[in-house]
Order: structure tokens, then C-alpha cells, then sequence
């Protein structure tokens, strides 16, 4: 069995939300943490696609700033093809850094407006010197515009002469002008239209193919998930609920959240399914609820699921953090509203 | 490429603004007047003010030239050492323009500076710088000014009073106006720095002075442009009100401020151009550095459109 590329266990991290030491002493508050990310394991092999799904505020976008140093996790281990990158910073250590990539949400964002393209997608090759002469770094700027679907011409534009999938077209190969192996996606279609959306994604498998490139792709969009990815992992404030192959996530969800996700995708082909309508909003992420953090809108929540936390355990080929299923009631529900 | 970069300057919104503006245009207009008089006031003037030789003390507090008793030597008449106004106004535009640009310089640079610092790096270093900033600003410039001239002066042996006054001039009124460019670019700076092109860039190991120089400062010079263009009428008062209240310019080297207090000893004694002269000078600058500025803000604010 091959080592997998990137290994991530324990991830932790909190953000400090507390007033100003001066002012918790006038009011008397206690300190406030919220749990981004509350211990997150997970591994992806070499040339596979790993999808992070959940709801906005679950910390699916922070796991991604964690990998790419541009935060530090508060615990636990994040190991890329055994080199250990908790505690580095963003761009340290070069040749490990050069290896990971990152394409953000916002098109609009991401490319700075004051660049033209050719010098946006040349940064990283300048910066970590791996095309150290100009005029060959101009050679593959333009063949890595062509390579994305633009034109050589394209690259003494600037971003604003662009539409949006176009501009993630050029935040593609920004990404991959290091010829890195690894590439994180942060919800990189969720600014697109429908159409442009389809144009994006066809592109990154396209180029998995080529380059055997290995994505770590963030969304809440469960079509797109089915599209790419090899696994699935579901997230629930900070935590990991679920993480299974991608075809037995859509096939036979284990979590009582997995399934309210899947029916919450509006699909003919799943028309015929039960309503199973868990009541509740998402909770505070700063007091999330005791024992598993999904017990007040679980239809399946006993006493159990109200104090004491699920591990995640194996279950299957897949892994599932829920009392419910790992005591064998999930099914025995399921029947029974079949009924 | 460069026409490509002209016609596209040409075609752009500002431009378009500037030429169905005519308040924009005539201040611009009576700006290159008043800078080309300045540049050229050696070529236009009739005597050089500063050099004694060339005054002739007879001709002392000699009215304009269309007045009854008038010198046609002397257009806009002398002071009472004989000194041509005209020429006297050419070279204290000089030199009030001088310090005002200097200054501007000095205040932009010094204000762009530490707002990009204290918005980039944050903490206890955008602490210091702000408040700082906000102990200035309590204070009236004026007052600021007085204050950075008066300790200039107790510092520099009084034989170099003189020569470096222009220097402190420009140090006095620099050092007051940084502080709205610190603010504004901090600001901005702020907003920018949590745009995913900055987070694109320090993933590929850009340098903290890398992204600071080469990402966020373009990106925050729009407004800076506008304080700029207002704060150069600013500085040209605030060099004219130190010159008028006798800190500033030396009798012997006049700016407009300086024409402006001599002119105001002799008004009761019925001398009436030499303070009226350059000062309406002075009132036409400032009016028009104003309201080029006030164009530029409307014409920059995509919100006023």
C-alpha cells in the first residue's frame, strides 16, 4: 500500500473571540474560543480528488488556510509527502511549498487588479525561482495561457478585461505554473454561472489527468462534488461526520447530517425519498451543543448522543462520528419510516 | 504601446470628466500659468529681489505703474526698499510653491509610509503609529508647525536661521500634514490586505515587504492623489501664515506670506499694493489648487457619477 500524499490528523484550530483583557475585567465575561476546526483527520493518496462538503461556517475553508500555512492550527499534525507542515508558514519551507497550490473562491479577488496577467501568473515562478531566467518565464507564461483555454496575447490584459471564468482560468494557472503536485480548491466554481461552472471543473479533471495532480477540493455544492471527487469527507461545526468513497456517499449515507445534505439537493432522481425534515437551525459555533454537536436537529439523538462525543470509527469503507450508527439504529430508523 | 496607453488615458472616464469640466479646466489653466511663472521667474522678472545691488533706494514705495506717480520700471510698484513688487511676487511664488510641492512630498511620503505599516503589520506597531497620529491631530497644524519650527530654531546657530528656513519650513509643515495619509492608506490597506490575491501571494512565499511594496501599495494610491492635490493649497497657507506671522520666510528672502506681513506695516500709510498684490496672488493659488482638488474628488468617486 502506497503512503498517501498528505496526511492530516488532529487538525485543531481555534480563533481567541474574547473582549481586550480590560474589558473581560470590568464585565466579568470569560474567555470566548470558537472551534474552527476541532480535530480533523483525514489522508489522500497520490492523483485522487478528496471533496469537503458542509454548510458555511463548518470550517471547511479553514482546514484549506491551515494546509497553506496562512494560518497556524492550534494542534495536530499535517504531514505532505513526510515533511511535517504545522508550524510553517505560508511559502516555508520553498521546496515543499512550491509542490502545493491553492485556487481561491473569488475570481475577483484573487488576481490583483493592478497586474496584467502575465505577471500574476509568473509570481510563483519568480518567487520561488524555478524559471530564474525573464524571457524563459515569459515562454511559460504563455504556454500555460494556452494550456488553460486563453491566448498569449491574453497575458499584457489585466484581470478586469475578463469574465469570471475566465479569471479562474487564470488563477488556474497561476496555480500550476510551479508544477505542483498537490492542489487546493476553495469552492472554486461557487462564483461562477451554471455553464462556466461545467467549462471549470472539465479543466481541473482535464489537467488531473495530464499532470497527476492530487486536489483537496472545498465546497458546499453537492453536484459538483459528485462530479470530481474519488472521496468524501462531510463536515459538521469543525468536525469530520463522515468520510467515505464517493460513490457510497450517495449510495448509503451513514450520517443522519449526510442524509439531510442529500436531500436537501434538489434532484429528480431522488424525488421518491422521505422527506426526513431534521427541525433546527445550525448551532453557535461559540457554544456548540454537548456530546455530538448535530443532537438537537438528529432525529435518531438519544441521551447518549446529547453527553458524550462519537469517535470516529470505521464503519464499512467508510468512517462515521455517530452514536446512532455505531449502536446499528440508524437502519433499524430508516425501515421504519419506510413503513 | 504608448499610443495604445494615450488613447486608452484618452477615452477614460476622468478624461472625459476633465474636458466637459470647465471648472477643471480653467484651474488647471491658471495652475500652469502660475507654475510656469514660478519655473521661469528669473526670465520674467525685471530685478532679482534678493540681490541689494540692483535696488535703488530713491525709488522706494513707488505706486503701480497706471498710478498717478508711477515708475513704467515698475509695474506693480516697490516696497520701502525699493524692491519691484512684480518681481517680488514672481520669486515668493517660487518659493511658496517650492515649499508647498517639498512639503507635500515629505508629508505623502512619511503618511503613505506608516499608514502602509500600521495597516499591514498591525498590533502594537499600527498602536503606536495611530495614536501618535491622533495626538497630532488634537492639536491645531498650526500650532504643530509652530512648534517643530520654534524647536528647529533652537537648535540651528542663529547665523544659519536664514538659509535654513526653507528647510524647516517644509519640515514644520511636513511633519503636521502626514497624519490623513497615514489614516486614509492605513484604512485602505486594511481592506486590502485580507484580499485573496495577498493570501495567493504569501502562499508563494512573497515576502511581508514584497507584498507590501508590490501588491497593496498600488492599490491604495487612488485616494492619496486627492489628499495631495488639496493638501498643496493646505501647505501653501499654512507656509503663507507662518511667513505672515514672522516664523517663516526672512524679509530678505520674501515668500508671498512674507510680501504679505511687510505689506501690512505699511497699509496705514496709505501703501496699499504691497500687500494687495500678492495676495491676491496667494487667493487665486489656494482657488485654485481647491477646486482642481474638489474636482478630482467628485470625478474619482464612483458613487457621485
Amino acid at each position: 500500500m502506497s503512503t498517501p500524499l498528505l496526511n492530516v490528523t488532529g487538525l485543531k484550530k481555534s480563533f481567541d473571540l474574547s473582549q481586550p483583557f480590560l474589558n473581560r475585567l470590568f464585565s466579568g465575561d470569560e474567555r470566548k474560543f470558537v472551534h474552527a476546526v476541532d480535530g480533523v483527520d483525514f489522508s489522500i493518496e497520490r492523483g485522487t480528488t478528496l471533496s469537503l462538503v458542509g454548510e458555511s461556517g463548518c470550517g471547511k475553508s479553514t482546514v484549506a488556510k491551515l494546509l497553506m500555512g496562512l494560518t497556524h492550527p492550534s494542534d495536530g499534525n499535517m504531514r505532505f509527502d513526510g515533511n511535517e507542515l504545522a508550524g510553517m508558514s505560508a511559502g516555508d519551507p520553498p521546496d515543499v511549498r512550491r509542490r502545493m497550490q491553492m485556487i481561491f473562491q473569488d475570481p475577483f479577488a484573487s488576481l490583483n487588479p493592478r497586474w496584467r496577467v502575465a505577471r500574476i501568473i509568473a509570481e510563483p515562478m519568480k518567487s520561488f525561482g524555478t524559471h530564474p531566467d525573464p524571457s524563459e518565464r515569459r515562454k511559460e507564461v504563455d504556454r500555460l495561457l494556452e494550456f488553460v483555454g486563453l491566448s498569449a496575447a491574453d497575458g499584457e490584459k489585466f484581470p478586469h478585461e475578463f469574465s469570471g471564468g475566465q479569471r479562474q482560468r487564470i488563477s488556474i494557472a497561476r496555480a500550476i505554473s510551479t508544477k505542483p503536485e498537490f492542489l487546493v480548491c476553495d469552492e472554486p466554481t461557487s462564483a461562477l454561472d451554471v455553464s462556466v461552472q461545467a467549462q471549470i471543473l472539465n479543466l481541473m479533471r482535464e489537467l488531473q489527468r495530464e499532470l497527476g495532480l492530487t486536489y483537496l477540493f472545498i465546497t458546499h455544492d453537492l453536484a459538483v462534488v459528485n462530479y470530481i471527487s474519488d472521496y468524501i469527507g462531510v463536515m459538521y461545526l469543525g468536525r469530520l461526520v463522515e468520510l467515505a468513497p464517493a460513490e457510497q456517499i450517495f449510495a448509503a449515507p451513514q450520517h443522519p447530517y449526510t442524509r439531510l445534505l442529500l436531500e436537501t439537493v434538489p434532484d429528480i432522481t431522488m424525488a421518491h425519498r422521505d422527506m426526513e425534515r431534521p427541525a433546527g437551525e445550525v448551532p453557535n459555533p461559540i457554544t456548540p451543543p454537548m456530546g455530538c454537536h448535530f443532537n438537537p436537529r438528529c432525529p435518531l439523538a438519544t441521551d447518549r448522543c446529547r453527553t458524550e462525543k462519537p469517535e470516529f470509527l470505521p464503519y464499512g469503507s467508510s468512517r462515521v462520528r455517530c452514536h446512532a450508527v455505531q449502536e446499528g439504529r440508524a437502519d433499524q430508523a430508516v425501515l421504519r419510516e419506510d413503513l | 504601446m504608448t499610443t495604445s496607453t494615450l488613447s486608452r488615458l484618452y477615452d477614460s472616464d476622468i478624461a472625459w470628466n476633465f474636458r466637459h469640466s470647465w471648472m477643471a479646466r480653467i484651474s488647471t489653466v491658471t495652475l500652469l500659468l502660475l507654475f510656469a511663472a514660478a519655473l521661469f521667474a528669473p526670465l520674467l522678472a525685471t530685478q532679482n529681489p534678493y540681490d541689494i545691488s540692483q535696488l535703488f533706494l530713491l525709488d522706494s514705495e513707488l505706486p503701480p505703474s497706471w498710478v498717478e506717480g508711477g515708475d513704467p520700471r515698475y509695474l506693480l510698484g516697490t516696497d520701502q526698499q525699493a524692491r519691484d513688487l512684480y518681481s517680488s511676487i514672481l520669486y515668493g511664488l517660487r518659493l511658496s510653491l517650492i515649499v508647498g510641492f517639498a512639503s507635500v512630498v515629505l508629508a505623502a511620503g512619511l503618511g503613505i509610509s506608516l499608514g502602509l505599516i500600521g495597516g499591514f503589520v498591525g498590533g502594537m506597531v499600527d498602536g503606536a503609529i495611530m495614536r501618535v497620529a491622533d495626538i497630532l491631530l488634537s492639536f491645531p497644524a498650526i500650532l504643530v508647525a509652530l512648534l517643530v519650527n520654534g524647536v528647529a530654531r533652537g537648535i540651528l546657530p542663529p547665523d544659519q536661521h536664514a538659509d535654513a528656513a526653507i528647510w524647516v519650513m517644509i519640515l514644520a509643515i511636513g511633519l503636521t500634514n502626514w497624519v490623513q495619509y497615514a489614516r486614509t492608506v492605513r484604512g485602505s490597506t486594511m481592506v486590502e490586505r485580507r484580499k485573496e490575491y495577498v493570501q495567493a501571494a504569501r502562499i508563494n512565499g512573497v515576502s511581508g515587504m514584497g507584498i507590501m511594496m508590490h501588491h497593496i501599495l498600488p492599490n491604495v494610491l487612488g485616494p492619496v492623489l486627492v489628499i495631495a492635490t488639496i493638501n498643496l493649497g493646505m501647505a501653501v497657507l499654512t507656509e503663507a501664515t507662518l511667513s505672515f506671522l514672522g516664523v517663516g520666510m526672512p524679509a530678505t528672502q520674501p515668500s508671498l506670506g512674507t510680501l504679505i506681513r511687510i505689506g501690512n506695516e505699511y497699509l496705514f500709510s496709505g501703501v496699499w499694493w504691497v500687500v494687495i498684490f500678492p495676495s491676491v496672488v496667494l487667493v487665486i493659488l489656494v482657488l485654485a489648487v481647491n477646486l482642481l482638488g474638489d474636482w478630482l474628488r467628485d470625478a474619482l468617486n464612483p458613487k457621485l457619477r
